[in-house]
């Protein structure tokens, strides 16, 4: 069987699988977020955390609860990390620098994991499980919570409260993410993913040399990784390790673990506000834009552009070999895609071409599909701003799903469209015209501007995926990437809860003929328009210094 | 009231990360632990491959085949190229840009060195024998590589070329379920079999 032929059949089988579970799980996830009743298990932790699980909360409530929780997220995590060399199972790890510590704590809570230190030289097993493994979870179901509150907004009237966060993150883990983790968790380890409490073994190898083969609790953190599109390897080379992915089948499955939520989340939509055909047609064109986007990175990397590349034959640079180049590509693309950073391959060695794709598909702003929840309110604020532009086109008030977006929606969102690049921009600039910045790239010239590029794109979109030559673990990028990552995560939030609350106190307009429907193929493709374009214009001149300069020289 | 207010939430804060951290942080990684200990415990311990009951490696991880110098040793099949000389403690790719410059000179180096130690054509060695993989770590190599080895391997044991090809075919595996990921030949099995049918 040829590559080609064999890349097909690998996506085939993954759109089959994530069709299959996409009612049955999108249904589900809508019934968790209304249903009535808590699990005795909830009311419990309501207990012990002290809150009356019955009162909802208005967006400014909503929105300090999850700071609160979140900040408190990262001084733990910043504090855990600091005392690791007195705590027990830490491998005799000592504590990490106070720089990369801060970097850490910031990376893990706001979904990101961008890592500038290498896991099985830096972090115990306390650390890894207690602390960044907790947040894996936590920070995915934060990031639901402020899915679900926008949603309710849109599905609500005249209401001022959008539902408990505490609620709602709690659901998201006990009744979503814990259940499908343990599955997932027991899948990997049958394809060979480790899961011991070992500090590790010393081997004497085959030609008599030693040899450290590492342990640690890997399946249950990987699948989370996965799972909430989180990224952080519990080792450097994260899902490339062979103890993290050890086999082409397990690569897939964590693909589909990748994609499952993002691209599920839409149904959940569809369903909380009566109307699947709206979320069919936001899945569409995350689902199109995603299509798209991997089938040019399959065909630029088997195309093995650039000098080095060719004299190798092959784009395999960075690569294993059971995985082989589409299943890397596809990795690559899915992982860029839903903001999880995750890696099955190294991207600082992809083409030209390929690089490019990578970091144009965080560029989207992480909504194709996004991560979990954040792709989902990403995808409706742009759908927010599609409906505005179509309603200048005919000189009519824009509405979505009744709701009509005046000069105060239309200001959160305009924030929100720009927050995110202004912060890749500006960071991008400022580590280029100082030296602390400029001294840490490890190649030059153009790529050496991408691997900037990218860093500063991945910390802002809370992707965490690297052009791994950069050395990032200096206090410059620590600090700087720190602060992108937290304002790239919470100012979107503070934006994305502020129009909950005003989309919910609103009546609902009835629709006219005059209405654009906002479920039909012509408002699909608007909205995809409407990413690229905004996408095209903000990032170009950037991306013209660095890739594509690099793949026209 | 705003300060009693952020007061209430961050106490709720602090309750609610506790519970998670006993709950997620230790409770499930340990219940996996257990649960994976009973299903498939030499997997979850990472698939150790024990000869004479010495643990000489994973038959996930690759090592290199070398001597103390570094040198290939002629009667095992070689593994690919790493950036952390397969050390288990520091995994990771060489993160080298498609026009790196030091990655072409590697390259031609490797492809030079390939060909001559295994006595093939430049043009006949593969791409996975010239490029570092991604964990610096892969235990596998082409069906191409490993072709090319055949030779040079049973020349140096004094064996004929259909065996050693029949052990490389043993050890080689498809794409799973016939079309996920790419053939490779698992080289620590190989070479293991290898001492085993001459003895060592």
């Amino acid at each position: 069987m040829s590559d080609t032929a064999s890349g097909w059949l690998q996506v085939a089988l993954l759109v089959a699988a994530l069709v299959a579970v996409h009612r049955p799980l999108g249904d589900w996830m809508a019934r968790v977020f209304t249903d009535a009743r808590h699990w005795r298990v909830e009311r419990l932790v309501y207990r012990a955390v002290g809150v009356d699980a019955g009162t909802e909360q208005r967006w400014p409530v909503y929105l300090r609860s999850v700071l609160t929780f979140s900040a408190v997220g990262v001084l733990f995590l910043y504090l855990l990390q600091r005392v690791q060399g007195r705590l027990p199972w830490s491998n005799g790890m000592a504590a990490v620098e106070p720089s990369s510590a801060w970097n850490t704590a910031v990376s893990f809570v706001t979904n990101t994991n961008w890592q500038g230190y290498a896991g099985e030289s830096t972090m115990g097993h306390l650390v890894q499980m207690a602390g960044l493994a907790v947040q894996n979870f936590v920070s995915a179901a934060v990031g639901i919570a402020v899915a679900i509150a926008l949603v309710r907004g849109f599905a609500r009237t005249r209401t001022d409260v959008l539902g408990n966060s505490w609620v709602d993150v709690t659901r998201a883990v006990t009744r979503i993410l814990l259940p499908l983790s343990v599955l997932g968790a027991v899948v990997l380890v049958l394809g060979g993913v480790v899961q011991n409490l070992s500090s590790g073994t010393d081997a004497t190898t085959v030609a008599g040399a030693t040899q450290f083969l590492p342990g640690g609790p890997v399946a249950s953190q990987e699948v989370i990784k996965e799972l909430g599109t989180n990224g952080g390897g519990f080792y450097n080379a994260n899902s490339a390790h062979p103890f993290e992915g050890p086999s082409a089948w397990v690569s897939l499955f964590q693909v589909f673990l990748i994609l499952l939520i993002p691209l599920t989340l839409p149904r959940t939509f569809g369903r909380m506000v009566g109307d699947r055909r709206q979320g069919l047609a936001i899945a569409g064109v995350m689902a199109a834009l995603a299509a798209a986007s991997l089938a040019l990175t399959t065909w630029a990397q088997a195309r093995a552009g650039g000098a080095a590349t060719q004299l190798a034959g092959a784009a395999l640079e960075g690569q294993e070999v059971r995985f082989g180049s589409p299943l890397s590509s596809l990795f690559g693309a899915a992982t860029t895609l839903t903001s999880t950073g995750a890696v099955n391959s190294m991207h600082d060695s992809y083409t030209p071409a390929g690089g490019l794709l990578t970091m144009a598909n965080m560029m989207l702003g992480e909504v194709a599909p996004g991560g979990v929840g954040s792709g989902l309110y990403g995808m409706l604020v742009l759908a927010l701003v599609t409906v505005f532009v179509a309603g200048l086109m005919v000189g009519r008030t824009p509405e979505y799903l009744g709701k009509k977006l005046g000069r105060r929606e239309m200001t959160l969102a305009s924030l929100y469209v720009l927050a995110t690049p202004t912060l890749v921009l500006v960071g991008t600039a400022v580590a280029m015209s100082t030296d602390a910045g400029r001294g840490s790239m490890l190649n030059d010239g153009p790529h050496g501007l991408s691997e900037v590029l990218y860093a500063f794109t991945s910390a802002a979109n809370n992707n965490g995926s690297a052009f791994g030559g950069l050395s990032a673990n200096t206090t410059f990028y620590d600090v700087a990437l720190g602060l992108a990552m937290a304002f790239g995560r919470f100012l979107p939030i503070v934006l994305v809860l502020a129009l909950a609350g005003r989309l919910a106190s609103q009546g609902r307009a009835p629709a006219t003929a005059g209405t654009l429907p906002t479920h039909r193929p012509l408002f699909a493709g608007l909205l995809g328009a409407v990413v690229l374009v905004v996408v095209g214009l903000t990032y170009l001149p950037a991306l013209s210094l660095g890739p594509i300069a690099e793949g026209l020289s | 009231m705003p300060a009693l207010r952020w007061g209430r939430q961050l106490v709720a804060a602090v309750r609610l990360l506790l519970v998670a951290t006993v709950v997620l942080g230790l409770g499930y990684p340990l219940a996996v632990t257990g649960i994976a200990q009973f299903v498939a415990p030499g997997r979850a311990d990472g698939s150790l491959v024990e000869v004479d009951g010495e643990v000489v490696g994973s038959s996930l991880i690759g090592q290199a085949f070398t001597d103390a110098d570094g040198a290939p040793l002629p009667q095992y099949f070689q593994t690919r190229p790493s950036a952390s000389g397969y050390d288990g403690a520091a995994s990771g790719g060489s993160n080298l840009g498609p026009n790196s410059a030091e990655l072409a000179d590697l390259v031609q180096q490797r492809r030079a060195a390939v060909a001559a130690f295994n006595g093939v054509d430049p043009a006949d060695v593969p791409p996975d024998a010239v490029t570092a993989s991604a964990s610096g770590l892969d235990p596998d190599i082409s069906p191409a590589y490993a072709a090319i080895q055949v030779d040079r391997v049973a020349q140096a044991r004094g064996l004929d070329a259909g065996t050693v090809r029949r052990l490389v075919a043993d050890a080689t595996a498809g794409r799973d379920l016939g079309f996920v990921g790419a053939p490779h030949v698992r080289v620590l099995e190989l070479n293991l079999a290898l001492d085993r049918a001459t003895g060592r």
